[in-house]
């Protein structure tokens, strides 16, 4: 899969690396609504389902969104990375997959992360007036914030 | 979470009505704004996050071992599916092969958990709908599997009993020779079960034609599990990405093919079937070794050697004080939950605890395609196909 994915995106792909029986892609943000239209669609790909979607906080104001595909049809998964710095934003997929709704909503509440073009960014674990995004590293664990 | 208690559609013909979030039919902690036309549900709306416990962040600042009782907790209706995800990303990270014996005894617990889980979504759901006895035959078995698994670790719930590289334990004799009668006798209970329901006009005309999915719609939701069965769509991971030696086990994969409440009724009532025939085969050709890898920097020693000799007590101390080291890196692991698909994104800096844990919940997803389903639906089928969600609140807001 490692060869049709680089023939196919090219230099859109950041980069790609295999671990542990598991592919993982990186893409620009601004490519990621290509990319992952083509994964959707793709004869060779069809990852048709999004199982999973989330963001990470690497630090320094560097964030990652992750996203873990599934292709029913070839029975394989594939990670997809898009790494952000400076601005916390980027394309919400939900166009592509509606499944990312959710996901992303929570990834905002959680990490801060907007979604530009989703169509109800709101908080979603957290209640009503809450303030901060709790799995960014330096919220507190416990205490008054 | 907040959302505004305004019907968009301000003509003043349609009702805003709050239902939850204490509300015994939305199986714990779920608020649904509905906006109604009379009766006619036009738009549904789940509110989540009541029972929000910060499971991700807490895990951050917990070593792996700690974890396993953490996730326990999610799915309070099926713990032992929940650790055995957990262990296998972490064992996928760290490159360990488990014994073919824990492998094998894991499939068997945890095909027993599912046949709890999937008794209490059948008794509540049909308690749900008025009819009362269900539950309290179900209840009946459920309780003969908690004792089982009582006898095997001490706790009836939340066992914890899966380890990363095998079990705590190996499991008591006694357990097998019980587990065996209750399997025989099992299968004749489902048809009582069934007697009682599947032909039954009321809860046909509950069921039928009510919260239809179509499966192009349940894929791009991200609906797993035996709701995304029920829309015919034949995708179960234990069958097309099987891990922890289910590829040996001879078992069929139902589905339905309208995808209506009913359909997703018909097929948990056929998983607990294949469920027994997995138990079954396992207890028939149990492997025989060790439960857990010989790897001394993961897992502890033994507790006889433990508390007999300073070196075991020194290495257990060790390992459950400071945990184990992880190699860096990132591992996505997922099983096939009673709820659909339930998976582990750990990323690894290298430590001894995770730098992020991202758990991929089955009911939160699905709980998503309620707004779906419900559209059209009469405001008493709301009931019906939460229901047949499978949801459990533990799981969605975590």
């Amino acid at each position: 899969m490692k060869d049709a994915l680089i023939q196919i995106f090219g230099d859109k792909l950041l980069g790609i690396h295999e671990a542990r029986g598991e592919t993982t892609l990186e893409v620009r943000p601004e490519d990621l609504t290509d990319v992952a239209r083509q994964l959707r669609d793709g004869d060779l790909f069809k990852f048709v389902f999004l199982s999973d979607l989330t963001g990470i906080d690497c630090g320094a104001g560097q964030f990652e969104v992750v996203y873990h595909l599934l292709s029913m049809a070839h029975q394989k998964r594939v990670r997809l990375k898009v790494r952000l710095s400076g601005a916390r934003e980027l394309p919400s997929v939900v166009p592509v997959w509606p499944a990312a709704n959710w996901h992303e909503r929570e990834a905002f509440d959680m990490l801060g992360i907007t979604f530009s073009g989703h169509p109800d960014l709101t908080r979603i674990l957290t209640p009503d007036g809450f303030s901060g995004h709790p799995l960014q590293k330096e919220y507190p664990l416990r205490g008054e914030n | 979470m907040p959302v505004s208690v305004q019907a968009e559609n301000a003509t003043g013909e349609h009702l805003v009505l709050n239902m939850g979030p204490q509300h015994p039919s939305t199986h714990g902690v779920l608020r649904v704004i509905l906006e109604l036309d009379g009766e006619v549900v036009v738009k549904a709306t789940p509110v989540i996050g009541h029972l929000h416990r910060g499971l991700e962040k807490l895990a951050e600042h917990m070593t792996y071992n700690q974890i396993i009782p953490l996730v326990d907790r999610m799915d309070y209706c099926s713990p032992l599916i929940n650790n055995l995800g957990y262990v296998l990303a972490v064992e996928k990270l760290l490159g360990i092969e488990v014994p073919a014996r824990a492998q094998v005894l894991r499939v068997l617990l945890c095909e027993l958990t599912r046949i709890q889980s999937h008794l209490i979504w059948l008794g509540t759901h049909a308690l749900d709908m008025g009819a009362m006895s269900p539950l309290l035959y179900m209840f009946r078995e459920r309780e003969e599997i908690l004792d089982m698994f009582e006898e095997v670790w001490g706790a009836r719930m939340h066992m914890a009993y899966f380890r990363v590289g095998g079990l705590a334990a190996d499991v008591p004799e006694s357990f097998f020779r019980r587990a065996k009668t209750f399997l025989a006798a099992f299968p004749e209970k489902v048809d009582i079960y069934e007697g009682l329901l599947t032909q039954n006009p009321i809860w046909k005309q509950r069921t039928q034609g009510v919260g239809i999915i179509s499966a192009e719609d349940a894929i791009a939701l991200g609906l797993s599990g035996p709701s995304l069965r029920a829309s015919g769509t034949d995708w179960d991971l234990r069958k097309k990405m099987p891990y922890s030696s289910y590829e040996r086990f001879d078992f069929s994969v139902p589905r339905g093919n309208r995808g209506d409440v009913y359909d997703r009724y018909l097929v948990r009532i056929e998983e607990l079937r294949q469920s027994v025939r997995i138990c079954e085969q396992a207890l028939a050709a149990m492997p025989g070794g060790p439960v857990a890898a010989q790897d001394p920097k993961v897992v502890p020693p033994e507790k006889q050697r433990v508390l007999t000799t300073i070196e075991g007590l020194i290495h257990h101390f060790k390992i459950m004080v400071e945990g184990f080291t992880v190699p860096a890196g990132e591992v996505y692991a997922a099983v096939e939950s009673p709820r659909g698909e339930l998976g582990y994104y750990i990323r690894s800096n290298g430590g001894s605890r995770p730098y992020r844990l991202k758990v991929r919940t089955p009911s939160f997803v699905n709980l998503e395609s309620l707004c779906k389903m419900a559209q059209g639906q009469m405001i008493a089928d709301i009931v019906a196909i939460i229901g047949s969600l499978d949801i459990v609140l533990g799981e969605v807001d975590r």
